[in-house]
């Protein structure tokens, strides 16, 4: 057991941190630092034009996408290389969040279910931030249930027409292009007439709603299709396994590699470091310190999780559903850090203007953000189901509609 | 980068697991809870066969010389099986505080000892209620001589020799405190057992009445011995606890899988299996922490007070919550004596105190992340 890095992992890293000392964004790496959770704005810059210009000169330089194949934009690098590239990248990995899904979770899928040709002709750009991606799976009426989705696809000669809504698709105002599943045969049970697509966003009849959400701020987006048109070879996978495929997709999703899910702590740990209480500092009150400790075992057993996960990867192991622990404890352990945070201010927690609010609004705004960490990307109650199901081997929740063809399922309750 | 233990040490692991598996069966474990003898006699003389008992010791003292990853990896089977011997008080405190403070020719006399299992240890440090604190220690040193009263005393009634923190100065600072070695079995000594919560593991209350001690490390160092073997001890008894949360929620786990109720599994019941998913997620956050704690001890890196506290903390909550959580899956079947699900509970809870308890140790953590944040 060791932290050392090898010969090889020291060399990397020096030829990392060089390259980034180098080139880095330096003039954005105070904002960056500060930056709220969940949320990264730059004042008189525009956040995606400096964050694609980052990422294209890493991709120029051959470090982007790291963990990809080189003839895919990437590098070939391995899980501990990665790890290494995020500790020196620090603040200005806070630029790739917009990249995210399109290189966490519709990349992998383009390179498993692609053809050679789409691979090199999208994957580079891909990588590059040239061009943005988005993944379009949930919808109003499939959440959690993501294989209750409705929205059609029909075949008509070498195309496939769309007809639908997909909601809560982070990023796709500024996306170049999507990944899509769809409904392609009603008639038999819902996860067994689902197909996969990618297409062009700026495809004639999508039309992209931002959906203004209870933060106030506008990340997701409604995404309406009308008549859109796919041509067949942009399919991924076979038509009606697109279950099979978006699970490549989710798994990758899950796949939370690297030491850096925010919990909210060393903001909190700061703060308290600083904050005066009526009798004192708060670092010096002992409930203040009792709850600031349970905080701290948590985020470093996060932190350690993730690299006995990474040291399985470099063995060649697996990532498996164990991954879902991260955002499980940390999208709750935010929402209570940002709410004790306030507490701890009293009356003035609740001033949220820059100017008022303790830490420029940094703990209020992460309250606001907070319950959609715990949504997104599957609720606690998915990622403790997947925890108790494929951990623990416990059985499956009872599924009525798993062998009804799909649209004999009820649609109300209380009907 | 590697953040596990190596092939050989999780061999290791395997043959303590196996081994405490046939030796220390929960049948093994009521004799010593039902109070037909104090403590496993033939499990410790096992142990000692093994090499378990002093494989952090130098070979040169008699031990098998492996080191401390060697010793979490036991220490976490011997908290899985609930092992009712003298391990934790001999092993992380007695023979630790020795392998820190002691002279070439202590180190000569007692660690062959313990490492063949021919002496048991422990350390004396309480003073009744309350936390690890130099104020708290009222034992006086004076001529050669230990007068005053010890308790609790982990495994005290069976132990053959202590670590013993007294006070041989009034300057009212941490450096009055000393630590000696005392004879248990020598006159002026006189050992009562006490009864606790964890009937598996013994405590005492010891008093000496002119003790003849023998003085262990430099005069006024006890205190910063004390603050090294509480920290070394730390990680060693949070790899127990951790065997022992992990233990709890597999017994949950199989009683979910096995009891049915309306008809089906009660795992299969979300309320059953997010509060086992729960246990899952305390006892993995634990493991992590541990291995970072075993790391710093392993490594004597600057970064064990930190470490060790938060493996303390981690793995004494998730300890806790396992075993309690373990009975509430069991239902009205684990709050019965004849499940094995209370002694995990009692076990669970007893030593979340042994060291100190968590609001101390809570404290302690960020007391020294401060410190670390200020240099």
């Amino acid at each position: 057991m060791n932290f050392d890095d090898t010969p090889q992992e020291a060399a990397f890293r020096a030829e990392a941190k060089a390259w980034i000392a180098a080139n880095a964004p330096k003039q954005y790496e105070d904002e960056l630092r500060k930056a709220s959770l969940g949320r990264v704005q730059l004042k008189g810059a525009n956040i995606l034009e400096v964050a694609k210009a980052w990422q294209k000169k890493k991709a120029d330089a051959g470090w982007a996408c790291l963990h990809w194949p080189k003839e895919y934009g990437g590098r070939g690098s391995s899980p501990i290389e990665r790890v290494i590239w995020q500790q020196e990248e620090g603040p200005f990995g806070r630029l790739s969040s917009m990249f995210i899904i399109g290189h966490g979770m519709c990349g992998p899928t383009m390179m498993a279910f692609a053809g050679e040709e789409q691979k090199r002709k999208y994957l580079p750009p891909l990588a590059s931030g040239e061009k943005v991606w988005c993944q379009l799976f949930s919808e109003p009426a499939g959440g959690s249930d993501v294989a209750g989705l409705r929205t059609r696809a029909e075949k008509q000669g070498d195309e496939w027409v769309i007809n639908g809504q997909k909601i809560w698709t982070s990023g796709a105002h500024y996306s170049d292009y999507g990944i899509l599943l769809t409904r392609t045969d009603p008639n038999v049970a819902k996860h067994k007439g689902l197909t996969m697509f990618f297409l062009d966003m700026k495809s004639p009849g999508v039309e992209v709603r931002p959906i203004k959400q209870a933060s106030g701020a506008s990340d997701f987006n409604e995404v309406y299709f009308t008549d859109v048109r796919i041509p067949d070879s942009q399919r991924l996978g076979n038509v009606n396994d697109g279950w099979n495929v978006s699970l490549t997709t989710l798994m990758n999703e899950r796949m939370s590699i690297g030491a850096g899910v925010a919990t909210g702590f060393p903001e909190l740990f700061d703060f308290c470091n600083s904050l005066m209480l009526e009798d004192g500092p708060a670092i010096e009150n002992r409930a203040v310190r009792a709850k600031l400790a349970n905080w701290a075992v948590k985020a470093s057993g996060l932190k350690y999780t993730s690299m006995r996960a990474i040291s399985a990867l470099s063995r060649g192991e697996r990532p498996g559903p164990e991954n879902s622990i991260g955002k499980l404890v940390a999208g709750s352990m935010i929402q209570d850090v940002a709410t004790y945070a306030l507490d701890l201010q009293g009356a003035a927690g609740a001033l949220n203007g820059p100017e008022d609010a303790e830490v420029a609004g940094k703990f209020q705004a992460m309250l606001l953000r907070a319950p959609g960490t715990r949504v997104e990307g599957g609720t606690d109650e998915i990622m403790r189901n997947i925890i108790a199901e494929r951990v623990l081997g416990l059985p499956g929740d009872i599924r009525v509609d798993k062998d009804v063809p799909f649209n004999k399922i009820p649609t109300k309750g209380r009907a | 980068m590697n953040f596990d233990f190596s092939d050989e040490q999780k061999q290791m692991r395997d043959e303590a697991r196996k081994y405490l598996a046939e030796q220390c069966p929960p049948k093994a474990v009521r004799e010593v809870l039902d109070g037909k003898v104090p403590y496993d006699k033939a499990l410790w003389k096992g142990l000692a066969e093994m090499g378990f008992l002093g494989v952090a010791i130098p070979e040169k003292f008699g031990g098998a010389g492996a080191g401390h990853l060697e010793l979490c990896v036991i220490a976490e089977e011997m908290g899985r099986a609930l092992a009712p011997v003298p391990f934790s008080s001999t092993v992380y405190l007695a023979a630790e505080a020795i392998l820190i403070a002691g002279s070439d020719m202590q180190k000569q006399k007692w660690l062959p000892k313990i490492a063949s299992g021919d002496a048991i240890g422990t350390l004396a440090l309480f003073e009744g209620k309350g936390n690890p604190s130099p104020k708290a220690v009222k034992v006086t040193a004076n001529g050669g001589v230990l007068n005053g009263v010890k308790k609790p005393v982990a495994d005290g009634a069976i132990a053959d020799f202590a670590v013993v923190a007294a006070r041989a100065g009034s300057s009212g600072r941490e450096s009055d405190i000393s630590l000696f070695i005392v004879d248990l079995k020598a006159g002026g000594v006189a050992v009562k057992s006490l009864t606790n919560i964890d009937l598996t593991r013994g405590q005492a209350e010891i008093t000496f009445k002119d003790a003849k001690a023998e003085p262990l490390g430099a005069a006024g160092e006890g205190w910063s011995v004390i603050t090294q073997v509480l920290d070394r001890a730390a990680v060693l008894m949070a790899f127990e606890q951790v065997g022992g949360a992990d233990r709890a929620l597999e017994m949950g786990r199989d009683y979910a899988l096995d009891r049915i109720a309306f008809g089906r599994p009660i795992g299969s019941f979300q309320a059953v299996k997010h509060m086992l998913a729960d246990m899952y997620v305390s006892a993995t956050l634990a493991r992590s922490n541990c291995y970072y704690g075993a790391w710093a001890l392993s490594t004597n890196a600057g970064e064990l007070p930190e470490a060790a506290a938060a493996a303390r903390i981690s793995a004494t909550q998730a300890f806790q919550h396992c075993a309690k959580n373990n009975i509430q899956v069991h239902g009205g079947m684990g709050f019965t004596w004849e499940f094995d699900c209370h002694m995990y509970y009692r076990r669970a809870n007893a030593v979340a105190l042994g060291l100190g308890s968590l609001s101390y140790w809570e404290d302690a953590l960020i007391d020294r992340m401060r410190k670390k944040n200020a240099a």
